[in-house]
């Protein structure tokens, strides 16, 4: 027998993926174990808030600097560990928001809880993947958990469909990242991010065609899964027929992942080669911005017009990719922070505002809720003005760190263009106010149910919103730290 | 190219020299050899299969034709092959041809990693006697014994009806699930051999035979190996009473026959991989090699034919639970428990 | 002579695969991908991966594909049947942009051979220690965490696979 060497790795490098996986199997356990008359099953959504805790405790990097293990291919510094915390946060959220929801549909399935655990896996991986092999399969973890959790509403029609639909163009976009990677691999015999970009340093950027497609296919991949214009056509279907609680999560979660993936790509290991690159974000930057604001303005379901608008705030993140620079990473981590709390707190309110049998989703359906129920109406406010950029809410200091990134790189054009779709975005975030506020009720609102855990979500979100935009300084600086590591 | 270990000094393909000449004619004589003898075997299978459960059973069975019966099978093989070949007319024809073959020629594929006696010399040459050692003959043998489903499953469909068709479907279903724990019952075994090699195998149980290291393996094996090969009583896929003759309901003659002798040929591969992986192979003291083998591939055998005497046939419903939720967590158990015995003996 | 080998087997996996497109009966169409799944495991094993070979041949042409078939027969898909083109406008854009696609890639791939960084892992080295103790040593070393993290992967396969076609919760 040869003797094998087993590299030296940091177990608890990985520590809060072992926990959520661990807490994603005792979630199964107890539902399988525990008896039918539990049925409540409250439990479950507390051992997964505690699991999600735990691993917030531990994400942290165990010597306090930048730590690379599993032979380089998993990087703890404080890009990913932002990132984890990003994901932690939504997972947490969704969690508190899913539980009343699940259990008014009728989809109250322990694998729900473990299936986000597990998601959640998915995206830390991807964040802190410093090899294409990593980042691929937590892609794939992450994926795979969202089609199963997109099709949960087994008896309704719509939600099978959302299912298949983002499965099999999910699946498609997985060939081409695939593609690009083994095209990458080819090109440069190495899948680690810090050898490919040392192999282009070494040959003074990317002559080679091979190469050049490879990375071509790497952002077509990942621009599915953050849902960038022309990648787009999946969002609104699949936003519409998940169930609520799971729109909520996957717009947010899979897409801060996607573009954790994105920049450490691009610039760990295209860095060298910004050129290229930056010209192709660059249209997808303005194609997203535009075409997701614009439909966005003729949507009458709420669903589909967070859809819409879920696929603008991609484009303002592409703004702070193209600029690749420091600013631009930091301000794409505040933005995705912001944009956690401000997402998911307006789902919470779709969610809070619905009821068994009837989603109660189109917008003319609020009508008068400023009236009947102050406080949430307040709420929603807040969040829709913070998704339009209105000081001084998170999404302005969000907004106006990408812009000045943009501007400092040079691409005036880019922010103006920004600039000008944040103006177009104002129009329907603002019409939900005002027909909140101005109309009259056309139908009646159901008395409301309304459990502790989803009330918490709604004030974190608030409070965090409101944070974000009035105290940026601190978060930022960690946004910043954050963004040295990377290079 | 896959190169067994005797063929590594081949050197350049392209100079075709006398050794490699040697080389072929050997490996061709070996083929030959093997297939001959398996199709004797399965000949004389049946025979001995009718024999023997009819002296189980309390009655004489075959009698008339030579001595004892003795040359039923050629008389059966003669009213075979004059029997009228029916095609039906909705049959997918090409399928419904091909089927039978499908069936038989994996069974015979997997014979060509199986030793079945130490080297030897044959006018100067080393002979191994075994036509190929491949250094992935584990997977090979899966890789094959995989595709034995295709013909069952193409006979169900080309036949075009409902019996054959349910009877197909069931025995795929039937074949993957037990393929699983065939195979992860040997793992046990490649694990202490530390090779993938059939012949490293062999040679491992020079001492001790690996039927006594692993006992709960080798139960899963014969298990599993009994229902993928479709025999009673996991003979689900042919149950006559509910399924008419299951896939091969609408065969005759010569098509008939070659799917019967793919279930003895079957039968005979299995037992041959449990003489390989459990029984110590060829080793065996006193009488030469190959003489063990065939003498513990015939013990194999027989033990299929008294099981088919002895027991009930299952219900569908019971095969799968058995399968699923008894044989694999037991196989798993087995992979476990070996591997901590290893780490700890260290 | 091995590359006449190599030519004949990629000229059968061609066929195949194109067969299987224009195929109408699913159920040849499935044979077909069977025969190119066969005729790739045969390229691997001339490119000396003969571990990978095996494993083709094991998961797509002895799992995978029955199940395609198992699948096809349950439903009863009919023979030959026309189904409307549901876009009718995507039609030629589609093929242009096939032919696009295709042209590109062959120019990519015409321009120069690919030259990766050359390995510590060359055919000699490989054929020395074994492709698949090789092949097992790295994935226990260098690549210990996707393929960990592979099996959550699959649990979460198949939860989803009961979750979504269970009949009954």
């Amino acid at each position: 027998m040869t003797n094998v060497s087993i590299m030296t790795f940091n177990i608890l490098s990985i520590l809060p993926i072992l926990i959520l996986s661990g807490f994603g199997m005792i979630v199964l356990l107890v539902d399988v174990l525990s008896s039918r008359r539990l049925g409540e099953k409250n439990l479950l959504a507390y051992i997964s808030l505690i699991g999600i805790i735990l691993a917030a405790i531990f994400a942290r990097s165990p010597a306090g600097t930048t730590l690379f293990s599993f032979n380089e291919s998993f990087a703890i510094d404080n890009y990913s560990l932002f990132f984890n915390f990003i994901f932690l946060l939504s997972t947490g959220l969704t969690i508190l928001i899913s539980h009343s929801y699940i259990k008014r549909e009728e989809i109250n399935h322990g694998e729900y809880y473990a299936l986000i655990l597990f998601s959640t896996i998915g995206m830390m991986l991807m964040a802190a993947g410093a090899d294409l092999l990593n980042i691929f399969i937590g892609l794939e973890v992450m994926s795979i958990s969202i089609y199963i959790l997109t099709g949960f509403k087994r008896s309704k029609l719509i939600s099978n469909e959302a299912s298949l639909k983002y499965f099999l163009l999910g699946a498609f976009a997985t060939g081409f990242l695939l593609y690009g990677i083994s095209l990458v691999y080819g090109s440069t015999g190495a899948i680690n991010l810090k050898q490919i970009a040392s192999f282009i340093a070494s040959k003074g950027g990317i002559s080679d065609p091979v190469l050049l497609m490879g990375m071509g296919l790497i952002i077509i991949g990942l621009g599915f899964k953050v849902a960038s214009v022309p990648f787009h056509a999946w969002v609104p279907d699949v936003y519409e027929g998940a169930p609520t609680a799971i729109t909520a999560f996957m717009s947010v979660g899979p897409k801060a992942a996607g573009f954790a993936a994105f920049l450490r790509i691009l610039i760990t290991a295209f860095g060298s080669a910004h050129d290229e690159w930056q010209k192709i974000i660059y249209i997808l930057a303005i194609l997203t911005m535009t075409t997701g604001n614009v439909i966005a303005i003729a949507q009458t379901n709420i669903k589909r017009m967070l859809a819409y608008s879920s696929i603008a705030h991609a484009g303002y993140l592409l703004i702070a990719l193209v600029s690749a620079n420091d600013m631009g990473v930091s301000g794409t981590l505040f933005y995705m922070l912001a944009y956690t709390f401000m997402n998911i707190g307006a789902f919470a309110i779709v969610i809070v505002l619905s009821r068994k049998g009837d989603e109660f989703i189109q917008i003319n359906d609020y009508a008068g809720l400023g009236f009947k129920h102050p406080l949430l109406a307040l709420a929603m406010t807040l969040f829709m003005f913070s998704m339009a950029g209105v000081p001084p809410t998170a999404g302005f200091v969000g907004k106006f760190y990408i812009f000045s990134a943009a501007i400092k790189s040079g691409y005036i054009g880019l922010a103006v263009i920004g600039v000008i779709n944040s103006v177009i975005s104002v129009y329907y975030y603002l019409r939900i106010t005002v027909i909140m506020y101005m109309k009259e009720p056309t139908r009646e609102f159901a008395p409301l149910t309304i459990s502790p855990l989803i009330v918490a979500a709604i004030a974190i979100s608030v409070i965090g919103t409101l944070h974000l935009g009035i105290f940026p300084s601190k978060v930022m600086e960690i946004a910043q730290q954050a963004t040295l590591m990377l290079k | 190219m896959l190169r067994s270990k005797n063929a590594a000094d081949w050197g350049n393909v392209s100079e075709m020299n006398k050794e490699f000449l040697v080389y072929l004619v050997i490996v061709c004589v070996k083929i030959l050899l093997v297939f001959g003898v398996v199709q004797l075997m399965v000949i004389s299978m049946i025979w001995l299969e009718r024999k023997i459960m009819a002296h189980m059973q309390v009655r004489l069975g075959p009698m008339r034709v030579g001595p004892h019966g003795l040359l039923q099978p050629i008389a059966d093989g003669i009213k075979l092959l004059f029997k009228e070949d029916i095609i039906p007319e909705k049959a997918s024809k090409l399928l419904f041809v091909l089927a039978p073959a499908m069936a038989m020629v994996p069974a015979m594929l997997t014979f060509a990693v199986i030793p079945f006696g130490d080297a030897v010399k044959i006018l100067g040459y080393k002979v191994d006697l075994v036509i190929t050692d491949v250094n992935i003959g584990f997977l090979y043998i899966f890789g094959v014994s995989s595709l034995g489903i295709y013909g069952i499953v193409m006979a169900g469909w080309a036949s075009n009806n409902k019996y054959s068709l349910l009877g197909g479907i069931r025995s795929s279903a039937q074949m993957i699930s037990y393929e699983l724990t065939l195979g992860l019952s040997l793992i046990g075994v490649v694990m202490m051999t530390e090779s993938l090699s059939l012949v490293d195998v062999v040679n491992a149980q020079a001492k001790l035979w690996n039927i006594i290291l692993q006992p709960i393996g080798f139960f899963i094996y014969f298990t599993s190996a009994i229902a993928e090969v479709n025999r009673c009583p996991f003979d689900l896929p042919e149950a006559e009473s509910e399924l008419v003759a299951g896939y091969h309901t609408e065969y005759s003659s010569m098509k008939f026959a070659m799917f019967f002798m793919a279930e003895y040929a079957n039968m005979i591969t299995v037992s041959a991989i449990a003489v390989t992986f459990f029984l110590g192979g060829w080793q065996g003291p006193f009488l030469p090699p190959v003489v063990w083998f065939l003498l513990k591939l015939s013990g194999c055998l027989f033990f299929f034919i008294w099981i088919r005497s002895t027991f009930p046939r299952l219900r569908y419903d019971q095969l799968m639970h058995f399968g699923w939720k008894f044989l694999l967590p037991l196989s798993l158990f087995n992979i476990l428990i070996t591997g901590l015995v290893i780490v700890i003996k260290g | 002579m091995l590359a006449y080998l190599f030519y004949i087997v990629a000229a059968i996996t061609v066929t195949t695969a194109v067969y299987l497109i224009f195929e109408k009966n699913p159920v040849f169409g499935a044979l077909y991908l069977i025969q190119t799944m066969v005729s790739l495991a045969v390229l691997y094993i001339l490119l000396e991966a003969q571990f990978v070979a095996a494993v083709q041949i094991i998961v797509y042409a002895g799992a995978i594909m029955v199940l395609f078939l198992f699948v096809i027969m349950l439903l009863n898909l009919d023979i030959g049947e026309e189904t409307k083109n549901a876009l009718p406008y995507q039609r030629i854009p589609a093929i242009l942009m096939g032919i696009a696609l295709f042209t590109i890639i062959c120019i990519v791939i015409r321009s120069k051979l690919l030259q990766g960084k050359q390995d510590q892992y060359t055919t000699a080295f490989v054929q020395g220690v074994g492709n698949t103790k090789l092949i097992g040593n790295l994935l226990f070393t260098e690549y210990l965490l996707p393929f960990e993290i592979t099996s959550i992967l699959l649990f979460v396969a198949a939860i989803g696979a009961i979750m979504l076609a269970k009949r009954k919760l």
